[in-house]
């Protein structure tokens, strides 16, 4: 399955982009789509992420479907 | 009971107006505000961000959980993302209770609770020109476990 992962802050710059599409195996979980984006800034050191799908912070075990919102989360830092 | 993120300058004093009854006996107001220095560098500004929708409904379940409780529903919060310069206002959180222990609690929740878990990010400027995004956890490295 491929999906559409959204980027921010330094992970977006790292990538230099908003949103990373990555390829899933079969019964996608959130800690397939971390293992695919990491991939993809192998060697750079960037701050440990959390995931959101569909607007909630999800654990590493949870399931992904197509369709879903998935975003990574770096570290906030609001306020 | 609003919670927004917003684009503009923010203005405390409607914020407050806003929350003020006279069932309440107390009304507290939480301004944020850019510090000139961070970490001992010398910034001279900040852009925030935000990932707007999760960072909209986080934000009204985090003024919902205060609600429930310290048992007022008279809660205004606005966070502003966009380029901010030293001394401006990056949060506003007022709170009216008819007890200022609760109003106060109530308000040191609200702001806490933020902090830790909506989407928003900052990117500081230096004055010696550079940038950098900023991680209060300062762990880089492999993913960590979501809560």
């Amino acid at each position: 399955m491929d999906l559409p992962v959204l980027l921010f802050a330094s992970w977006a710059e790292a990538l230099g982009a908003s949103t990373v599409t990555v390829t899933l195996p079969a019964d996608p979980t959130v800690r397939d789509v971390l293992a695919a984006v990491q991939a993809r800034v192998a060697g750079r050191a960037l701050p440990r992420p959390l995931v959101a799908v569909n607007h909630r912070y999800a654990k590493p075990d949870a399931p992904v479907r197509a369709g879903d919102e998935v975003a990574l989360i770096p570290p906030v830092a609001g306020g | 009971m609003r919670t927004a993120i917003v684009d503009h300058p923010l203005d405390p004093t409607a914020l407050l107006a806003e929350v003020a009854s006279t069932a309440s006996g107390a009304s507290t107001l939480f301004v944020g505000t850019v510090r000139r220095v961070n970490d001992g560098k010398d910034v001279t500004g900040i852009d925030y961000s935000a990932y707007g929708p999760m960072a909209e409904r986080e934000m009204a379940a985090v003024a919902a959980e205060a609600a429930e409780r310290f048992g007022t529903d008279r809660i205004v919060v606005e966070h502003r993302v966009g380029t901010l310069g030293l001394g401006e206002a990056s949060i506003v959180i007022a709170v009216s209770h008819a007890r200022r222990g609760a109003a106060m609690e109530a308000q040191r929740y609200l702001i806490e609770e933020i902090k830790r878990r909506v989407p928003v990010w900052k990117r500081e400027h230096y004055a010696d020109g550079t940038r950098e995004w900023v991680d209060p956890t300062g762990a880089v490295g492999a993913p960590a476990e979501a809560s």
